[in-house]
């Protein structure tokens, strides 16, 4: 079989190619972005039609903005630890950032309670669509930051089994990639509301 | 006849480099049901895609029953549709909406959508930019997973108390956000609402994978400007879902907050008996800019993969290379970005501005250049074509007829002020089954009837094939052709019976014309589901490359394993259109070459930048080269 007719052959071009996971991973985060689009773009319009309640932002989200803001500055300490290596150091800075995540989340929690308080109801004959607006959005960049939060755990459990090494950084790549994003998301979507406030 | 040996030897060079991708023995469950083969999830997807077409094509059969007969006994559907048929044998009209509603929502949503583009993306990406699989086989898998369970849920709905959701393929609040509107509201909406999640995500996952594999897992030599439009047009349709169906999950997930937490985003100022409801300040508009921002990119998500199948079919059985490949390439681009910018042109009697209508016109109209820019190239294609009239080709210049007609009526739609008086007629229907039913089907159909030997390694028969066509392409300008007429005379469309308004009654007859039409041509049907299921098992045997084409599916033995190839990937070293070359001949090729032909292998047919591309890339032992 292997003498077929041609032996002499040009040589064929390399196509271009990326790591097909943190590919994916982008393509993913795009349809994140158009979903926060979506809820954006709904909520200037919505406003648009007029009968809004104003309100104060909960002063808490500067809180929560600023402990997600470290928790990317500890996600990227924890690349910066695998790529040289620094196992100790990974393990730590990756626990930090867990916590962090966390921490936000509960600010949030704590944030919905003071607007409530407040008299901002999500549902009911009380709520206005602002407020329900509101609770979508931070809801669900809540969720999105509970799927982040479970990648963590995953990247923490294999620099606890030391699958995370200068020689493996496939996975924390990609957790950081996607927690910076949540980060940067969670920012543009602080910055909307309080421009539209 | 050379060139036929010339695959076969290229392809099985050295067997022994790449054990890891073949023969190993699978059990049933890896292999059949969950699998993670490329090839096998498109045949998943696409058994239960043609499941569901004749599900939701025996639904409108029903409501045609209704339309085209207003006074026929029903009751001998009472078997099969039980209570939907009322004490007096008539269909009931909450059911009568409800089958509207689900024919619209299986059609656009789990045949031309994941029927269509999860078998052919699926099946045709990785066979054709020579990739052993996707670049997830296990997204894929799951992928086609959810799309299951959207279909289970979504068919459970119609089996509920208060029936499935009656609102409409489009599920319009307010109507589909009160129980208190129409029984299908209820638990049916709710249903609906989950299964068109699950589906989203299905959508989704198989998106990125596509997108993906296409831009990360082509073989050497396979340049952007080499692939078969076939890929680009999966290629842009899955770029377009990505961005678009987050949308839809946007615009459902509200939805279901109204419905189901008392929230009011779309929902204001309702009363019900007299009482108001407590929903305040929401905006029914909203939902319909969200959706429509999703549906208008979906038309196109529906019709660009059948327009793909149609470049590569018509191409090969013209025996000629496509006319414009790259005009075919920007136009196709040309649609996914406008199609992002014309939602509003569903929305031109919401009261909308008028001049921000003109825009949205405006924006339409523009779509109709590279849509004729499309039409052209196969027209221009198929003139003076060597044209072999396979049951595949057929269907596809069948394809281009209706995307013709049904484009000239999209561009009357298209102006704001003819669409007062046309929209919510039987002309927005007839319009859209058309260009969007009809095209797409085609387009589906000639995908299956032209890699069919490649998906089962046997042949469909032919005659019974043309007998398809014929009685389909008759059938479908039989039924929707009349369908103008009705629309242009008012005929709203969603309605039960038209039999109390005097000025429609001098339809009745064409009504029933066209429903007699519906029945045959869903009848036709059966000769398609016989040949297909019969062929799988007592086919004639296919040879490897029966329409003699240049992709790089054919290359692939008659039933490729996992792994796709069982030696090394061939490389590609032309574009895909190689068709009745000058000169072939002399080169030991008849009229066409294959992609994997070295140009060193044709000095007499190569063109002359050809052979000054060849001089760039050295000449050098193809053999040594591979890895
Ligand atoms: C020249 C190109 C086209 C133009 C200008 C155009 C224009 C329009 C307009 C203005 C409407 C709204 C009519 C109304 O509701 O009053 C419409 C409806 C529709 N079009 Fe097109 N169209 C074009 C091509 C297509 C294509 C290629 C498809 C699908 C593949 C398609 C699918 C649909 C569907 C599904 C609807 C109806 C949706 C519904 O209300 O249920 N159109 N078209
Ligand atoms: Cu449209």
């Amino acid at each position: 079989m292997l003498e077929s007719n041609y032996t002499m052959a040009e040589e064929a071009r390399e196509t271009l190619a990326m790591h097909p996971q943190k590919f994916a991973m982008w393509l993913f985060i795009v349809s994140i972005v158009m979903l926060f689009a979506a809820f954006t773009s709904a909520y200037i319009v919505r406003q648009a039609e007029g009968d809004w309640l104003f309100f104060e932002l909960p002063s808490l989200f500067w809180s929560s903005s600023l402990i997600l803001i470290t928790s990317s500055g500890t996600m990227h300490w924890a690349l910066v630890s695998a790529r040289k290596d620094n196992l100790g150091t990974l393990k730590l800075a990756i626990s930090l950032t867990t916590l962090l995540g966390l921490g936000f989340l509960v600010m949030q929690f704590l944030a919905w309670k003071d607007l409530v308080t407040n008299g901002i109801f999500f549902a009911g004959s009380q709520a206005n669509p602002s407020g329900s607006f509101l609770y979508v959005i931070t809801g669900v960049h809540g969720f999105h930051l509970i799927s982040g939060l479970v990648f963590l755990l995953i990247a923490l459990y294999s620099a606890f089994t030391y699958r995370i090494h200068a020689k493996n950084l496939t996975r924390i790549e990609m957790c950081a990639t996607y927690w910076h994003f949540l980060d940067i998301l969670w920012l543009y979507l602080f910055g909307f509301l309080l421009l539209n406030n | 006849m050379a060139t036929e040996f010339n695959l076969t030897t290229h392809v099985e060079v050295d067997h022994q480099h790449d054990h890891d991708h073949e023969h190993h023995e699978e059990g049933f469950i890896r292999k059949y049901i969950f699998s993670e083969d490329h090839k096998m999830i498109a045949k998943q997807f696409l058994f239960t895609g043609l499941l569901w077409a004749f599900l939701g094509g025996a639904m409108s059969v029903i409501f045609r029953l209704q339309l085209g007969f207003p006074d026929l006994e029903l009751g001998f559907l009472k078997p099969i549709l039980g209570s939907w048929i009322d004490e007096t044998n008539k269909l009931d009209p909450n059911y009568y909406l409800a089958l509207v509603t689900m024919h619209g929502t299986i059609m656009v949503f789990f045949v031309l959508t994941a029927g269509l583009s999860g078998t052919f993306s699926n099946f045709l990406i990785p066979l054709q930019i020579g990739a052993r699989d996707m670049a997830s086989g296990f997204m894929n898998m799951l992928s086609f997973w959810f799309f299951f369970a959207a279909s289970l849920v979504m068919f459970a709905s119609l089996f509920l108390e208060t029936g499935p959701a009656m609102g409409g393929w489009v599920v319009y609040p307010p109507l589909s956000a009160l129980p208190e509107a129409v029984p299908g509201s209820g638990s049916g909406m709710t249903y609906w609402l989950i299964s068109m999640a699950l589906f989203i995500i299905s959508t989704l996952l198989g998106g990125i994978n596509y997108i993906t594999t296409v831009i990360n897992m082509r073989t050497k030599g396979m340049s952007f400007s080499r692939l078969p439009l076939t890929i680009w047009a999966f290629f842009l349709t899955a770029i377009i879902g990505l961005l678009s169906f987050p949308v839809l999950f946007a615009a459902a997930l509200l939805l279901i907050f109204d419905r189901s937490f008392g929230t009011s985003f779309y929902l204001s100022d309702i009363y019900i008996g007299g009482e108001a409801l407590h929903h305040q300040g929401g905006s029914a508009i909203l939902y319909q800019h969200l959706f429509w921002f999703l549906g208008h990119p979906e038309v196109y998500i529906v019709l660009l993969p059948a327009l793909g199948i149609t470049s590569e079919i018509i191409a090969t059985n013209s025996r000629k290379p496509i006319f414009g490949y790259r005009a075919m390439i920007g136009s196709m681009i040309g649609i996914a970005i406008l199609s992002f910018i014309v939602w509003a042109h569903h929305m031109f009697v919401t009261g909308m501005n008028p001049f921000l209508g003109s825009i949205f016109m405006f924006l339409t109209l523009i779509i109709a250049v590279p849509s004729a820019v499309k039409a052209f190239n196969y027209i221009t294609t198929l003139w003076r074509g060597n044209i072999i009239f396979t049951p595949a080709m057929l269907f596809s210049i069948g394809l281009v007829s209706v995307f013709i007609s049904g484009g000239v009526t999209g561009i009357v739609l298209g102006n704001n002020a003819l669409d007062i008086q046309l929209h919510d007629t039987y002309f927005v229907v007839a319009h859209f089954h058309i260009v969007m039913g009809s095209a797409s089907f085609f387009g589906f159909m000639a995908g299956v009837y032209h890699w069919f030997p490649k998906m089962f390694g046997r042949m469909m028969d032919a005659k019974l094939g043309y007998i398809h066509f014929w009685l389909t392409f008759i059938g479908i300008y039989l039924v929707f052709f009349p369908m103008h007429y009705i629309g242009i005379a008012g005929f709203p469309r969603r309605y039960y019976s038209f039999t109390s308004f005097q000025a429609f009654n001098t339809f009745a007859d064409l009504n029933m014309f066209i429903s007699v039409a519906a029945i045959l041509t869903f009848t036709a049907q059966a000769i398609f589901a016989f040949n297909f299921v019969w062929s799988i098992f007592r086919g004639r045997k296919a040879p490897l490359n029966p329409w003699n084409a240049n992709t790089l599916e054919w290359t692939t033995p008659r039933l490729p394993g996992h792994g796709n190839w069982p030696g090394k990937i061939p490389h590609v070293y032309r574009w895909a259109y190689d068709y009745s070359k000058p000169n072939a001949d002399k080169d030991g090729f008849t009229d066409f070459i294959p992609q994997h032909i070295p140009l060193s292998q044709t000095p007499h047919s190569n063109l002359e930048y050809e052979n000054e591309l060849m001089q760039k890339q050295n000449v050098t032992d193809d053999l040594k080269v591979n890895e």
